[in-house]
């Protein structure tokens, strides 16, 4: 039925198959939707949020998203500025990812807050002096860069690259990418350093407060470095769901190996860092203001001493390790855990930064309040999950996406002859060793 | 008309709270709600949920009978000048400029048609002055006659505190510059809290006026962020460099303490030098 938008020399499941996998994402995105309509009405009092939880659920699915989707920028510098012509191969992927978690993240915050119809006035108004304007800015346009960055993939599709304009434009974007690439990792940089600086500057709150640099504590370089550790790990193990769900190998072990081993890196030299960090903070800073560390680890029954070794060991130490040495990163049943750790532990600590930070109390006789999230902020929380797996569908139904995926798949044997024109997965002009096959059969279904 | 312009000192209003003659009653929180038009619910139960901009703690040291003993502290919004006089840690992190600190009066303001609800200040506040109004405020049929005309009602999802009843201080500046004065009286700017304490526990004034009983029972030294050099005064979390303009006074050391956060075998004022002087 959709056969003319399915990129050449791919096979996509049956139409039947592709909707009712839109239908029950898209159930779930009608229920967030529902919610968050609920939300917009009704206002905030449909949270179980209070006032000692002015931030909770949202806030914390808002860093964990622009952390996780720290990939595409991560892979972009890699790729565009570093030169690393193998990740060529899962950029465009890196980017739908980021695309996805970063207008999720846009989304939620203006679920979020009191007044959605003054959102600008984050913009109208700015106090430079808040984090969270820096964030406002870095974050809007970064999204801008992102959505450049998807656009050329948009048009690659077989349709819209008929018409010449399109197919025009999106040539010339390619040229260009390496600047996008690069005001991309400057952004970033800034908003999800800003995002931990959020946290970091917060004087009022020993558990979150840091010293630092000039006026960035040391979170702001943490949140920024863990975003570029975990965020590949994000992507490479969205990537692995998606061959697991296609039953396809889309990306070839070189690539996927070789992000791995970066993040690997990245995620030690981070852990080296935030255990440096907290070291201090538990034997210098939390003690200047009066507290032992392990105040903020006792009295309550959630936030123990657990938290902070899952984070560190468990979901630092461990999988750095396992994506550092070649016999683990090569395993792919050691990889994936190491993947899927990495994705708990930048959850976990953004968690710790927001929910622990309000649960913690300060004046001694105050105590430790504790939440759970309503339905409707669940709701909303997996409504941008929802769509993110559409996207994913659709995306992954009609553009090419994979630039390996119909040499890893031939659906016809391959020659030279019919690889000429291939479906490079939106690198058009590149100087690529693999290019795919493509026009080789009529598409799949 | 030509107006002479002279430089005035600026002000810096505070507050002293003596600890031991408040009883708990109460009154100072029902007179801040009628004064400010706070918004309540049917339901008041979840504390939480509540708007109080002042809130009376119920504090005890401890102790099994015969020593036990218990302190109450009304807590406003501490109106903290930070580090550096304005660096409040709920002004410092406004995105849109909605909270400021006014460096004439040393008050921390709150522009409800500027606040956008994030909520950053609630999450910076260590003193839990902040509230957000969850629901859209609702008065019992009537009632809206006796709202204080002079205090715009807050919407549905802004944050509100205590501005140490702002509107009164404008009110005595127009009724003194009426009458060609530049300066106020001690008397004629009080908090709707001062005046309905019974007990007498709550004073007003201007920190920086040697002739204003706050000074006087202070002793602020403003070196070091008005920090108080009377022994019985402190400041609740001074050690977080704050700087609030509430002071509590105290002739019980075990409340005195609780007013901080020490660690264990340390004692009250140890680190006072060494952090955030």
């Amino acid at each position: 039925m959709d056969s003319a938008l399915i990129p050449e020399g791919v096979k996509r499941c049956p139409t039947w198959k592709f909707l009712l996998a839109l239908a029950i994402a898209g159930a779930v995105l009608l229920w967030g939707v529902v919610a968050m309509l609920m939300v917009w009405f009704k206002g905030l009092n449909q949270t179980n949020m209070n006032d000692y939880y002015g931030f909770a659920l949202w806030i914390w699915a808002d860093l964990a998203f622009i952390a996780l989707g720290g990939g595409a920028f991560f892979t972009g510098l890699l790729r565009y500025i570093f030169g690393i012509k193998e990740l060529k191969n899962i950029i465009n992927y890196a980017v739908l990812i980021g695309f996805i978690c970063y207008s999720s993240a846009l989304l939620i915050l203006a679920i979020d807050i009191g007044q959605p119809l003054r959102g600008w006035f984050i913009f109208w108004h700015a106090n430079v002096h808040s984090m969270l304007t820096e964030v406002a800015f870095c974050l809007s346009c970064y999204f801008a860069v992102l959505c450049i960055e998807y656009l050329p993939l948009v048009l690659e599709n077989r349709q819209l690259d008929k018409v010449p304009f399109f197919h025009n434009l999106s040539h010339n974007m390619h040229e260009t990418m390496a600047v996008f690439a690069a005001t991309g990792a400057f952004l970033s940089f800034f908003h999800q350093g800003s995002l931990g600086g959020v946290a970091g500057v917060l004087f009022g709150r020993p558990f979150a407060f840091r010293t630092g640099i000039n006026i960035w504590p040391w979170t702001f370089f943490l949140f920024t470095w863990s975003a570029a550790a975990y965020g590949p790990c994000f992507t490479l193990f969205i990537t692995w769901l998606t061959e697991k769900i296609t039953g396809k190998k889309l990306v070839k072990d070189n690539v996927v190996e070789l992000l791995a081993k970066i993040a690997g890196w990245m995620i030690i030299t981070y852990v080296v860092a935030k255990i440096i960090d907290t070291v201090y903070w538990a034997t210098v800073t939390a003690p200047s203001l009066g507290f032992k560390w392990t105040f903020f680890y006792s009295d309550n029954p959630l936030y123990g001493k657990w938290i902070l070794l899952t984070e560190i060991v468990l979901c630092g130490i461990v999988p750095g390790l396992l994506l550092i040495f070649g016999p683990t990163r090569r395993n792919p049943a050691a990889r994936v855990i190491a993947l899927l750790l990495g994705v708990l532990g930048v959850s976990l600590n953004r968690w710790v930064m927001v929910l622990q930070v309000m649960a913690v109390p300060v004046m001694s006789f105050d105590k430790w309040v504790l939440y759970y999230p309503s339905w409707q902020e669940v709701a909303t929380t997996l409504l941008p999950v929802a769509y993110g797996v559409i996207l994913i569908l659709i995306s992954y139904r009609y553009l090419p996406i994979f630039p390996q995926e119909p040499e890893l798949n031939p659906i016809a044997p391959y020659t030279p002859a019919n690889g000429a024109e291939a479906t490079a997965g939106g690198q058009a002009g590149d100087e690529s060793e693999t290019e795919a096959v493509g026009q080789a059969a009529p598409a799949g279904a | 008309m030509k107006q002479e312009q002279t430089q005035h000192r600026p002000k810096r209003y505070g507050m002293v709270i003596d600890l031991d003659k408040c009883t708990g009653c109460g009154s100072c929180m029902v007179a801040c709600m009628a004064e400010n038009n706070v918004s309540f619910k049917k339901d008041e139960s979840d504390k939480l949920l509540s708007i109080t901009w002042m809130r009376v703690y119920k504090i005890t040291n401890g102790k099994p009978f015969p020593d036990t003993d218990i302190c109450y502290i009304p807590r406003p919004c501490q109106h903290c000048a930070g580090q550096h006089e304005g660096h409040s840690p709920c002004v410092s992190v406004c995105p849109a400029t909605a909270t400021d600190y006014s460096r004439e009066t040393g008050i921390v303001s709150q522009i409800y048609t500027r606040c956008f609800g994030c909520r950053y200040c609630m999450a910076a506040c260590p003193y839990h002055a902040r509230y957000f109004n969850w629901w859209d405020p609702v008065w019992p049929d009537g009632m809206e006659k006796y709202l204080n005309p002079d205090v715009s009602p807050r919407m549905r999802g802004v944050v509100e505190k205590c501005s140490f009843c702002f509107q009164r201080y404008q009110a005595a500046k127009n009724k003194a510059y009426l009458e060609g004065r530049r300066e106020l009286e001690e008397d004629e700017y009080q908090t709707a809290c001062t005046q309905a304490c019974p007990a007498g526990a709550i004073v007003f004034g201007d920190l920086n006026n040697p002739d204003h009983l706050v000074h006087k029972m202070v002793d602020p030294d403003l070196k070091h962020g008005g920090r108080p050099r009377n022994p019985e005064v402190f400041r609740l979390l001074e050690r977080l460099g704050t700087n609030p303009k509430v002071y509590y006074k105290s002739g019980r050391q075990w409340v005195r303490k609780a007013g901080d956060n020490y660690l264990p075998g340390e004692k009250p004022g140890a680190d006072m030098h060494k952090s955030h002087s």
